[in-house]
Parts: C-alpha cells; structure tokens; sequence
C-alpha cells in the first residue's frame, strides 16, 4: 500500500466524528491503521475490538508499542483473508485515493463489515480547482503534498464521484461530512461540501 | 568475570544447564508410552515472587536447549538465539525468567535414542517410541509444573519451535497469556514433507546406519546425516540470498577442472555444513525431529478446520513470517493468523522483508526486532506490577 495521503494523523476533529458515528462495543476493522491511534482512540473512547491492518513494517511496531493488534496486509491484495460479515464497521481513512482498485476494495469493505467509514480527501476543493483552472497544474497541497509523477494518491475523487459510485455499488450512505483538514466548518462546507470540502467523511452499508 | 562477558553487558555469560526426571509415565500420541524420562534445561533470569515473569522457547528441528549465552568460553558455543535473548534483547533476561528444554528424542541431553533404555542397559535407537509436538508439550507442562509455573507470560518458538507454541495455545489455554509464533505453519505441506522424506532416506539408506541401532556397532550413519543436513541447509536459505553468497565463484581456482570434486563455493560450504553438523547431531534424533514436523496438524482433528482447532486458545498471539522463507511461507503463516481472528483471538501479524529465507528468524533483522521487542514490551507490561522483579535502574525504559 501506498503512503498515507500526509504523515500527520487525523485531527481531532476528524477523530470525533468517526467516534461519534462507531457505535459502542463494536467489532472494527481499520484498512491503513498507520500507527493505530484511531483504534486505541476508538478502544478507549468505545470499548471497541477489532484489527487494524497497514503495510509499513515501522507502524506495525508502533501498533503493537499502542496495544492494537494489527496484521501487516497489501490491501491492494484485497481482504480475502478474512471472513464476510465478521465486523461492524470496516474504516478506511485517507487511503483509498492510493488503493489500486478503489472501486474492488469498497465492495470487500462490505462483504467483511455491516458499515464501512471512508474519509478521503476531496479533489473538488476550491483551492484545487483553483489551481488547475488558474495555472493549469496539478494541485499541490498540505493535503495533497506531492508532484503528479511522485505521488502514491493514484485515484483521487470528489464527493461527488464518490457519492456516485456507492450507488453503483448498491451502497447506502448513512451520513456524510465536509471537513477542513484544520478541523473548522462553516455554512459553506454545509451547503456545498463538494467545493468547501476539503476532506469527506462518509458512513454507508449495502441497501436493504 | 569470565572472558567471554568481561566487556559485554549484554551477553548472559556461560550457562549451566539442569536437569529435570519425571519417573511417572509418558503416553504419547502415537499410542507408545515412555516410561520416566529426563529433559534437559537452561534458564535465563529471575523468576519473580508471582512466578508470573516466565517465557518459555521452544526450539526447532536443530537446536537444543542452549537457546542463549555461552556453553564454555570459546566464542562458537554461543546460544542458537542469544541474538534474541539476553539482557535488553527482545526477550530480556532483566524482566523475564527464560526457559528452553531440550525437546524428548533429542540429542542435547534429554531423553532421546541416544539414552540407555533401562530395560535393556542399551541404547533405545530403533526402539525409541516417535514423539509428536503434542508430545512433548507434554512433557514441556511436566517441566513447567516443577519450575512452579502454571501460567507462562509467553511461548516463543520459531519453525517447529512455532508449532509447540501453537499447540501450548489449543491444549494449555488457561497456561500462557502469550502465543509468539515465528517462520511457522499450522502443518506441512507435501513439499515439507518430500524434503524431511529425502532426509530420511538419505539417512536410512548409509550402510552405516544398521536400522538405526549404529550405536552398538561404534558408527554413525554420517554420509546420510551430512546429505540429509546439505538438503535442509539449501530449502533454509532463499534462491536470491545463495546467488548473492556464492554466485558460480569457484573454491581456490580460477577455472573447472571437469571433476567431481567440490568446484564451487557453494559445493564446499554445504558439504563443510553437513560435516559440521554431524559431528554434534544424532541422525535418530533428526529422523524423529522431521517426524514430528510431518505429523503436526492440530486442524486434522476438527475436519482440516485450523479455526475449529485453535477455538480453546485464549492466549494473544502475535505471529511472524519472512518473505523469502518458502519453507514455511509467509501464506502458511497468514493462514494462522486467519483461524486467529476467526475465534477473535488478540492477534498481530508481521510479515518482515529479508533476503535469508527460513533462517531469518534466528537473524537480527532490525524490523523483525522491533517488532519484537514492542511485542514483549507488552507482554511485559501486562504483567501484574506487583510481581515484577526488582530492575536496575540502567533498564528502565528499554
């Protein structure tokens, strides 16, 4: 798997709201658990269970230093390792703009979990379009910190392309959120989070 | 101060092994019975108050109970895992009490073909019964109940020394908190199994060998042992790791000599290997070592279904593989981990880069050991504070 969107961890306000969306006592799944801080958070906060998956030898000893059982995983090489409907929620957080097949790792998200939780970061924000309208270049951000030919985030989408692929995929999104990545919202992200936006949040399952 | 530590702050010394007899009974799993048996130990550490603070390792097909530090002052008879244990290694004698047995049938000092069978005044050789890792768990609860430990903080093994730790878990949940499973499989696979096959043969086959009762008639099947060890040694290193060690270099010369003498480097070095290894192993011993490997599959008796096997472990586990290890696979390993989290057991699963195949995990490879040494920082910490031993300052922290 590729490197996290950007070597800081999710903020707290980020943090929250995936909290606030798991419900206690659940059985979780963390697709790029990175160092596990989200787990513990979420074992802590929520008495919550589960494995955090993620590829980098260094942050398998840093989930093990946090308590977390994590199983060092390519998720490029999909989930089949593990059985279907054997988690409550599967969380993918800002890593599924650099999986090599977004739409497959989703539709595994669901076979092995009732929800699924991804947050991504949404390539429609302003200052994105901003700079590819105004220099005709790729954007490069704090979020989005690398050159076209460098970087690991190999299928970026908006809100809006993500909305539309889950119901392709037969999903039902439950709840979403527009963040920035500094963590404040406003009456903009509300009304139009698809060029406000600068990170989603979205919580979906299958349809009934 | 002996020479060997003098300047060395993290070398356990040399050790004195003990040793142990049970008089009762052994019924093993093929149906044979041991009558008493002796089993050979090292210890490493302070056992606390609690008795809380132990780690047991269980050795793979080769090794013996010598796991760390020094046998006598020469450099060569350092333990097979002193990389690994010792005081601030990963498994640190300042926080532990570690203990390695000899495993029955061996030839390091237990029980083994080797021994006078008191019956007969001679030795068993054939006669001795085949033992299985379910076995010589066994036998590893007899030992752990004279060392007055019912619960282990962990068990550490690696290869086969993987599959006692394994079978601990399933037979023993209530005695370990810790399930440390390295370069291992939940069972063989038929190419293991042709290999230890070849082995075998190789063995069974020397002139020398007289039905394996060579004691008696003052040989020692060493042709066989040394094919059957130059076998092994090639499947315990990666294709890669042999290509960068030895290449087609030729052994003091310049050109073929179109001989059957050894000509290449790696000729040499396997067949030096092979020597070596005859001269302090029992070919009984490796006969039944590679036995004990085929027969081991804890999942043959619920349906070939591993997660219904492991569903009375409780203990947390984390296992490791290598990816060039294509003895015991890294897939092997996974497949461990799978019926693991299918009895949502605690489980953490690292599969570490390294060029040297199976061998890797008797290796410093600096991700393997930070792995392990976040792992029994935590086996560490949970135990009950109360019953820690008494640190010196200089450890705190590590």
């Amino acid at each position: 798997m590729a490197n996290k969107l950007s070597e800081t961890n999710l903020s707290r306000y980020d943090l929250q709201i995936i909290c606030d969306w798991v419900e206690p006592n659940s059985k979780i799944m963390d697709l790029g658990c990175g160092d596990g801080s989200l787990l513990k958070h979420l074992h802590t906060s929520k008495n919550t269970t589960g494995y955090g998956l993620e590829l980098n030898s260094e942050k398998i000893a840093q989930c093990i230093d946090n308590g977390v059982n994590v199983i060092q995983t390519n998720l490029d090489k999909g989930l089949s390792y593990f059985d279907a409907n054997s988690f409550d929620f599967v969380i993918l957080s800002l890593t599924l703009q650099a999986m090599r097949d977004p739409k497959r790792l989703l539709a595994e998200m669901l076979r092995v979990g009732t929800q699924g939780i991804v947050t991504f970061p949404n390539f429609a924000y302003w200052r994105n379009r901003l700079q590819i309208a105004l220099n005709g270049k790729m954007p490069v951000s704090e979020e989005l910190p690398y050159k076209w030919y460098d970087t690991p985030n190999i299928h970026l989408c908006t809100i809006n392309d993500f909305e539309k692929l889950c119901t392709e995929l037969g999903f039902t999104i439950e709840s979403s959120v527009a963040v920035h990545s500094n963590g404040k919202t406003n009456i903009g992200l509300k009304t139009m989070p698809n060029l406000f936006g600068e990170i989603a949040l979205c919580r979906f399952r299958k349809n009934d | 101060m002996i020479a060997i530590n003098s300047d060395n702050q993290t070398s356990l010394g040399i050790i004195e092994p003990k040793l142990v007899q049970c008089q009762e009974l052994l019924e093993l799993e093929s149906g044979g019975v041991l009558d008493g048996y002796q089993l050979i130990y090292e210890t490493y550490g302070e056992l606390n108050h609690a008795r809380s603070n132990g780690i047991l390792i269980c050795h793979a097909l080769s090794s013996d109970h010598h796991a760390a530090g020094y046998r006598d002052k020469s450099e060569k008879s350092i333990g097979w895992w002193d990389t690994l244990i010792g005081p601030g290694k990963p498994i640190d004698t300042n926080r532990f009490y570690v203990v390695c047995c000899n495993n029955l049938g061996g030839c390091g000092g237990s029980t083994g073909p080797a021994s006078v069978d008191p019956k007969t005044s001679k030795p068993f050789g054939p006669n001795f019964p085949i033992v299985t890792v379910e076995d010589w768990v066994n036998s590893q609860a007899f030992l752990s109940d004279q060392l007055g430990i019912d619960c282990w903080a962990a068990v550490v093994g690696g290869s086969l020394g993987g599959m006692q730790v394994l079978e601990w878990s399933i037979k023993f949940p209530q005695r370990l908190k810790n399930a440390v499973v390295i370069a291992s499989a939940a069972k063989l696979s038929a190419q293991n199994i042709g290999f230890n096959d070849v082995a075998r043969q190789a063995i069974r086959t020397d002139p020398d060998f007289h039905d394996g009762d060579y004691y008696q008639h003052g040989v020692t099947p060493e042709r066989g042992l040394q094919i059957a060890r130059m076998l092994g040694h090639i499947t315990y290193l990666s294709d890669d790791m042999m290509a960068h060690k030895f290449g087609r270099n030729l052994r003091r010369k310049e050109k073929l000599d179109y001989q059957y003498n050894p000509e290449f480097e790696v000729e040499s070095y396997l067949r030096y290997q092979g020597e070596r290894f005859v001269n302090k192993f029992d070919a009984n011993t490796y006969l039944l070592m590679t036995k004990a490997l085929d027969y081991f599959n804890p999942a043959a008796k619920q349906h070939d279904n591993l997660a219904n096997a492991l569903a009375t472990a409780t203990a947390n586990f984390l296992v490791v593989s290598f990816s060039s290890d294509w003895r015991f696979a890294p897939e092997r390993s996974r497949e461990i981990v799978r019926a693991l989290h299918t009895n949502n057991l605690n489980v953490s699963y690292a599969e570490i880069e390294s060029v040297h195949g199976h061998d890797s995990f008797l290796l410093e490879i600096p991700d393997y050991f930070k792995i392990m040494h976040a792992y029994m920082a935590r086996v560490y910490q949970a135990i009950p504070k109360e019953c820690l031993p008494e640190e010196s300052e200089a450890h705190h922290g590590q």
